[in-house]
């Protein structure tokens, strides 16, 4: 699941900026190229590729910073939806 | 009104009817008087269109948004003024609904829904420019019963009739967002009157001085994540305002072809002048390439895609931009009549330039919609 979602994650975020090369573990914000607009993308992007909707406790800077971090909230919001 | 006895929200047909029968023929003295009656603003109640997007459990009618639009694009085709009444209210009642916590959902929705409070977006301020969409010279600061909060706010849409402010302030952790009855100690609403455009909406300054808020007055997540509530309700004002220009384009093919039909110059009616039809086929064009726009803008919102925010962009930079051009091309049909309260036209003019500042100016779309090219280019 992990690695599904951060396949999709970073497709989704290099096909906006092709130009930008980083790791999964790289802190995207320190790149400078995240925008609010394109941090409203990813949350849409986030809740519809994966089915789910991220509550407000979980919307911080801390969870959206690599494309790891958001894999692993992916990873609780669809665990939390199951179990 | 009361829940039981509202009805559900109107078709379009029925919607039309309402804007040719009670809106358009007075929006011209809405403007004058620069004010839109409360019995007005009820019978938008009654015909359930504040926020039908809601769901059901809140009195809403779950409406897609893409009829949402078109109920917004007829409303501006009747008056610019009301429908930035509910492009306002709808942003306020959408951030309660993605963002409230379901005390505060309790609290608002459904009397939003009902349009028994009505809402306005508190964002720009007097010493700073909109367009950076900053905060500064409002703030809010805890303190052991909630928060106190300071600032002022300016071109306030609503903002003489609204109920519940939705204002960004700067606290500790960045921008943050609260939601403040009008009728808080410490809130002072002026009018600001003679406005050029939009006159009927009741624009307002507003004055917030050591008005102290409960904890629960916080709406949705601070700090970096309270950027997304601001961007949320943009886009969703955004796209109002483009359906709004799609109406205000509408209402002036109708003018324009109902006066060329019957007004002459040099022995021919004005409809059988080359000019005058090229006129009328750039507004045609125009009017449909926006709706189309927007059509699609709403149909990726409805499927929760977040290719909707540039789509959004794009059908508000089309619509706005044609709405300006169009509206002018109106009054330049109409000759003096074009400057004469004693048509819509000149209304429509001062109107439209008001797309093109709000919710994103047509410069700043430029600088947005421009990267995406690049962007593009470059893949
Ligand atoms: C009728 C009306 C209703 C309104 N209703 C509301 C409301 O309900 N709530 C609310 O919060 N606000 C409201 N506003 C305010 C509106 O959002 C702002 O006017 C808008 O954001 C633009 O900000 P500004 O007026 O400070 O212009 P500025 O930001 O000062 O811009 C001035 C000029 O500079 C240009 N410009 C700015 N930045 C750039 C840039 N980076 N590059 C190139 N050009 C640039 C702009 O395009 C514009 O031409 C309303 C305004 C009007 C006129």
């Amino acid at each position: 699941m992990s690695n599904d979602a951060c396949t999709q994650i970073r497709t989704f975020i290099t096909t906006k900026f092709p130009d930008v090369t980083f790791s999964d573990e790289e802190d995207i914000f320190a790149l400078g190229f995240v925008n609010s607009l394109f941090a409203m993308e990813l949350v849409m992007f986030i809740e519809k590729a994966f089915g789910t909707r991220i509550p407000n406790e979980e919307l911080h800077l801390g969870n959206f910073r690599s494309v790891s971090l958001m894999a692993d909230l992916v990873a609780r919001q669809t665990s939390a939806a199951v179990g | 009104m009361k829940a039981e006895t509202r009805r559900g929200p109107a078709d379009l047909a029925e919607v039309g009817r309402f804007v040719d029968l009670e809106i358009a023929p007075r929006a011209n003295t809405f403007e004058r008087e620069e004010w839109i009656p409360r019995e007005v603003l009820s019978r938008v109640a009654d015909l359930g269109l504040w926020a039908p997007f809601l769901p059901p459990e809140f009195d809403g009618e779950a409406m897609d948004m893409v009829t949402v639009g078109r109920v917004h694009e007829e409303i501006g085709r009747g008056c610019s003024g009301l429908r930035s009444l509910l492009t306002v209210h709808s942003m306020v009642s959408a951030s309660v609904h993605r963002w409230g916590e379901p005390a505060q959902q309790e609290q608002w929705l459904r009397a939003l829904a009902r349009g028994e409070k009505l809402g306005a977006f508190c964002l720009t301020e007097p010493d700073h420019s909109g367009s950076d969409s900053t905060a500064e010279g409002t703030t809010a600061v805890r303190d052991q019963d909630g928060w106190i909060l300071n600032g002022r706010k300016k071109w306030i849409t609503g903002g003489q009739v609204a109920d519940v402010f939705m204002v960004f302030a700067t606290t500790g952790a960045g921008t943050s967002t609260f939601l403040v009855e009008s009728d808080r100690p410490g809130v002072r609403v002026t009018p600001l009157p003679h406005v050029m455009g939009t006159t009927a909406s009741m624009l307002a300054e507003i004055e917030f001085t050591d008005v102290r808020l409960e904890p629960t007055a916080l709406l949705g997540p601070q700090g970096w994540a309270a950027g997304t509530v601001m961007t949320n309700a943009l886009d969703l004002g955004r796209y109002s305002v483009a359906c709004g220009s799609v109406g205000i384009i509408r209402a002036a093919i109708e003018a324009c072809a109902a006066y060329t039909s019957v007004r002459s110059a040099g022995g021919v009616l004005l409809r059988d002048l080359p000019h005058v039809r090229q006129m009328m086929s750039g507004m045609v064009t125009a009017r449909d390439a926006a709706r189309l726009l927007c059509e699609k803008a709403g149909a990726l919102k409805d499927a929760g895609d977040p290719a909707t925010i540039m789509a959004t962009w794009v059908a508000k930079y089309h619509a706005s931009t044609s709405a300006v051009r169009i509206a002018g091309d109106a009054v330049q049909i109409h000759g003096a009549n074009g400057f004469s309260p004693d048509y819509p036209v000149g209304r429509l003019y001062r109107d439209s330039k008001v797309t093109e500042v709000i919710e994103g100016s047509t410069q700043v779309q430029e600088l947005t919609i421009a990267a995406e090219a690049y962007r593009e280019v470059a893949q």
